[in-house]
Parts: structure tokens; sequence; C-alpha cells
């Protein structure tokens, strides 16, 4: 049993579980910010109601505790198994294959989630930071004005853009990521094959696409 | 073409602990009908002459079967060839005027003895801690009386044609050997004989697999394009049930 726990196979089956979970994350963080998309005060209203429901509910804090420990068990996994496998090759090619028998994705997961980790610790500190710990103001309605915070912040163009590029990198990292942990959990049957690369290709265009035009929508309605 | 003429830049090294550098050699009037192993020949034909010491290079068979003609070409195990090895592969897959790069397999239980033959006993060592099937000796059973399904006996044969060459190690960016010891899991695990060691046999050689260095499987598929026997990436999540339904089963 101790050899299970510390193999490769396990692992990495670990790392993809808490990447399914966190793609499960994602949904319902999609699903919740298309209220942003609601203009005027009744859409302030219920962004913040929405936020104060978020960080109160104690069902919410429960999953919002496996979101945490899935980032954390994600990163830390994926990191020893990468730094473990490149040990495994000591000496380099001269030649490279490239892309000629795998996909660029699939070479650049490290690459591609350092990247999602920078991007997740401007997120946080812009938005979960703020309404942990910050000083937000109160909207009308008594809650804590997260709406305005995030609307203020998408008004920059830099800042939109930041979001943009994460978006791609994310879809990236998802299509060769959903695809792959569908293999590691061995659910990737011949029979199930092609179905599974029709639903991550259409998660993989959605979520990000979704995730995006929300910072695009407040920002072209600003100016 | 008949004459075909290329620049070589081969991996030389003449020990284990020689640094190794690549050297360029130029050989002409190549036939188009030639195997890749034929054209080195001519070149170790030419260095013997000249007092040069030949390139070294494992070889045996000479026809697809027995796995030891590794290389890596132009970055690609086995060539430019898809399900080839690099002894069927012939010469009228280049140009003439081409350069071609031939190094050995990189990876750190594959560690380089001379020029382009690695050490690749580590695959013995995760054949044998596989262990022994219950069979007793003696006389064959008769055909008939194991009754196994078509597809399966298809399956366990498909990956049964897995030659322990090495290239899905060489062409993987992790060095991981999950190819590899999936196609010799499966291989029994599929079929009634290897039943009553099923269990024991997985864990072993997945313990081993990790103990010998080999890198994780992160499922990019280079194995599968590169390999000469094409084994399938579903013998990969074969083998990551298989471990966990071993494990789970104590
Ligand atoms: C939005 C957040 C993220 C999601 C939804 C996500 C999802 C996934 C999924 C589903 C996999 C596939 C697991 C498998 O192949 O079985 C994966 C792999 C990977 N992730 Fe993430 N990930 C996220 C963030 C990150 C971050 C922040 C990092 C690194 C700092 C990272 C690094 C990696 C690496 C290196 C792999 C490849 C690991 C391997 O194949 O062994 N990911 N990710
Ligand atoms: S799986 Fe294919 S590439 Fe790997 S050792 Fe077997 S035959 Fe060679
Ligand atoms: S020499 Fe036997 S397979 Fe190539």
């Amino acid at each position: 049993m101790k050899t299970y726990f510390t193999s490769t196979i396990f692992r990495k089956t670990i790392a993809s579980l808490s990447g399914v979970f966190l793609v499960l994350f994602l949904l319902g963080h999609l699903l919740g910010n298309l209220q942003l998309f609601i203009s005027g005060e009744a859409g302030q209203k219920q962004f913040n109601e929405y936020a104060f429901f978020m960080t109160t509910n104690p069902v919410v804090k429960i999953l919002s505790l496996v979101t945490y420990t899935s980032i954390i068990l994600h990163i830390a996994l994926t990191f020893y198994l990468t730094i473990q496998s490149k040990n495994a090759r000591p000496v380099k090619y001269a030649v490279s294959s490239g892309t000629s028998n795998s996909s660029w994705a699939s070479n650049n997961m490290a690459v591609l989630g350092t990247f999602l980790l920078i991007f997740l610790v401007i997120h946080l500190k812009s938005f979960w930071y703020e309404m942990h710990f910050g000083s937000v103001e109160m909207d009308l309605w008594g809650n804590k004005d997260l709406h305005s915070v995030t609307v203020t912040a998408f008004h920059e163009l830099w800042y939109v853009l930041i979001y943009l590029v994460s978006m791609i990198a994310l879809g990236f990292h998802l299509k060769h990521g959903l695809e792959s942990a569908f293999q590691t959990l061995g659910v990737r049957t011949r029979k199930y094959s092609s179905a599974i690369t029709n639903l991550t290709t259409g998660l993989v265009l959605l979520i990000p696409i979704i995730f995006a035009s929300i910072p695009i929508f407040i920002y072209i309605k600003n100016i | 073409m008949e004459n075909l003429n290329l620049k070589l830049k081969i991996w030389r090294q003449s020990s284990p602990n020689d640094k190794g550098a690549f050297v360029s050699y130029d050989v002409s009037g190549l036939n188009t009908h030639m195997s890749f192993l034929e054209m080195l020949d001519v070149l170790n034909e030419k260095l013997v002459v000249t007092g040069d010491d030949p390139v070294a290079f494992d070889h045996d068979c000479r026809e697809g079967i027995c796995g030891m003609c590794s290389m890596v070409i132009n970055g690609k195990p086995h060539g430019p060839q898809k399900g080839t090895t690099t002894c069927q592969l012939h010469m009228r897959h280049f140009k003439d005027g081409d350069t071609v790069t031939i190094e050995p397999w990189r990876a750190k239980p594959f560690p380089v003895l001379k020029d382009l033959i690695v050490d690749r006993s580590s695959f013995d060592r995760i054949i044998q801690s596989g262990g022994y099937i219950s069979v007793n000796t003696g006389s064959a059973p008769d055909g008939n009386s194991l009754p196994i399904s078509k597809e399966i006996a298809e399956d366990a044969f498909d990956a049964a044609a897995c030659i322990g060459c090495g290239a899905c190690v060489a062409a993987c960016k992790n060095a991981s050997a999950s190819l590899f010891v999936s196609a010799k899991v499966s291989q029994l695990s599929l079929l009634p004989q290897g039943q009553p060691e099923r269990e024991e046999r997985v864990k072993n050689m997945v313990s081993k697999m990790d103990e010998e260095g080999f890198g994780h499987c992160t499922n990019t598929g280079a194995c599968e394009a590169e390999c000469p026997k094409e084994i399938s990436l579903e013998y990969i999540r074969k083998l990551n049930w298989e471990y966990h339904r071993s494990n789970i089963k104590g």
C-alpha cells in the first residue's frame, strides 16, 4: 500500500481528480458570474447579494475549502511530477520532435499552469482578498459592493487584456488537461473516446469564451 | 534514385563515462533500396578502412521483430516512417543532400554504453518483477480447452506485439515507460493464464518502473505515435485502471 500512495500513477490520479474538481468549480463560478451581464442597479443589487451568500453560506464554505485544497494539491502534485519527469531525461535531444507526434498544449502544461497560477494570484488579490480582507464599501442595500469593485477593475484596458490572455492559456490547459484526465481516470475507453473528445472540445471553447466575454462586456459598456 | 549522398551527424561516445559529442560524416553513393542500418554499415566499412572506430549501434534480427535497433533519427525514434523499426526503414525516405542527425535513446534508466547503444536492462528488470504465471510445465494443453472470446484474444495479441524496443520512452517528454509496461501488463491480465498473479504482477511492475527512474505519463500520445508496433494508448488507460483495482483489492 505504501508504494501505491507514492506511485506516479496514484499521484497523477489525484492531480487529475483535483483538476476535474477545478473544472466543476469553474462551471459554477461561470454561472454565478453571468449575473454581471445584468445592468443597472438591479444587477448591482443582485450580484452583491449573491457575493454575500457565497461568502457566508455554510455549504458554499465547505465547497470553497475543497476548492482551496484542490488548487494546492493540483499545483503541488503536478509540480512534483513534472520535476521528477524532467530528471528522467538528464541529457536532452539535439533535434526535438516538437509537435509532430503530440499536441502543443500537451507539451506545455507546466508553462500554461504557471501562467494560470500568476493569473490566479492577480485575480484573487483583486476580488477575493478585497472581499475578505480589504475595505469594500457598502451598497445601498447594506451589502459589500463587490459589483463596483469588479466593474471599476474592468474599466482598465490592461486589466482586461490580462484576463483575455489568461483565458486563452486556460483553454489550452484544459484542452489537454480534460482529455488527459479522462484517460488517467481510466474512463476514456475506445467506445467513449470520440464522445469525450467532443465534450472536452465543447467545454474548452465555452468556458474561456464566456469568462472572457464578461470583462469585454464591462469594458465596452464604459467607453 | 540510385545514388544518394547524405551528411550524417552522429553521437559518438566512447564509454558510459565519456562526455560524448556529435561528429559529422559524409556518405555518398548510397542505394535507396538500402535499409537505414545498411547505410550505417556502409559508413562503418569506410571508417574501418581509414582506421577509425566504427559507429556502435544495436541490431540483431534486422526484420523488425527483436527491438534492438534503437536510435533517434532527426528527432524521431526509429526515424520518420510510422510503424517501422530502424532496420525496416528504407533510404528512399531520405532526399539527396539531407542532413541526418542520429542520437541514442535519451533517458536516465537507459544509460549510453557506447555511441548509439544504450543499456536497456531496466526493461528486463521490469519484466522480471512481473514474475511467473502459474502454468504447469509438460505437454501443451489442448487449444480448445481454454475458451477466450475473439475480442479479448485480439486485444491481448495486440498488446503482445510490443517488442520492448524502448522507442516509447525515447519519444516521451517525460521518458515514461507507461506504454511498454501497459502492453506487458495487459497481455497477461486479459488472458485466463494471467489471472492467478494478476494483482501482484501489476503492482510489482509499476513499482519497478517508478524505481528505475522512468517519468510519469502525461498522456501526450507521443509514444503511441512513435511505437513501431503501434501499441495503443488504450493499454495505458487499462494499466491505470488495473493498478488501482489491484491495490484496492489488496
Ligand atoms: C483553473 C485552474 C486549473 C484547472 C481547471 C486545471 C485542470 C487540469 C486538469 C484537468 C489536468 C489534467 C490532469 C490529468 O492529465 O490527468 C491538469 C494538468 C496539469 N495542470 Fe492544471 N489546472 C488548473 C490550474 C493549474 C495551475 C495553477 C497549475 C500550475 C501551477 C497547473 C499545472 C498543471 C500541470 C503541470 C498539469 C500536467 C500534469 C500532468 O499531466 O501530470 N494547473 N490541469
Ligand atoms: S510499446 Fe512500442 S515503443 Fe514501447 S517498447 Fe513496446 S514496441 Fe517499443
Ligand atoms: S534489428 Fe531487430 S527490430 Fe530492428
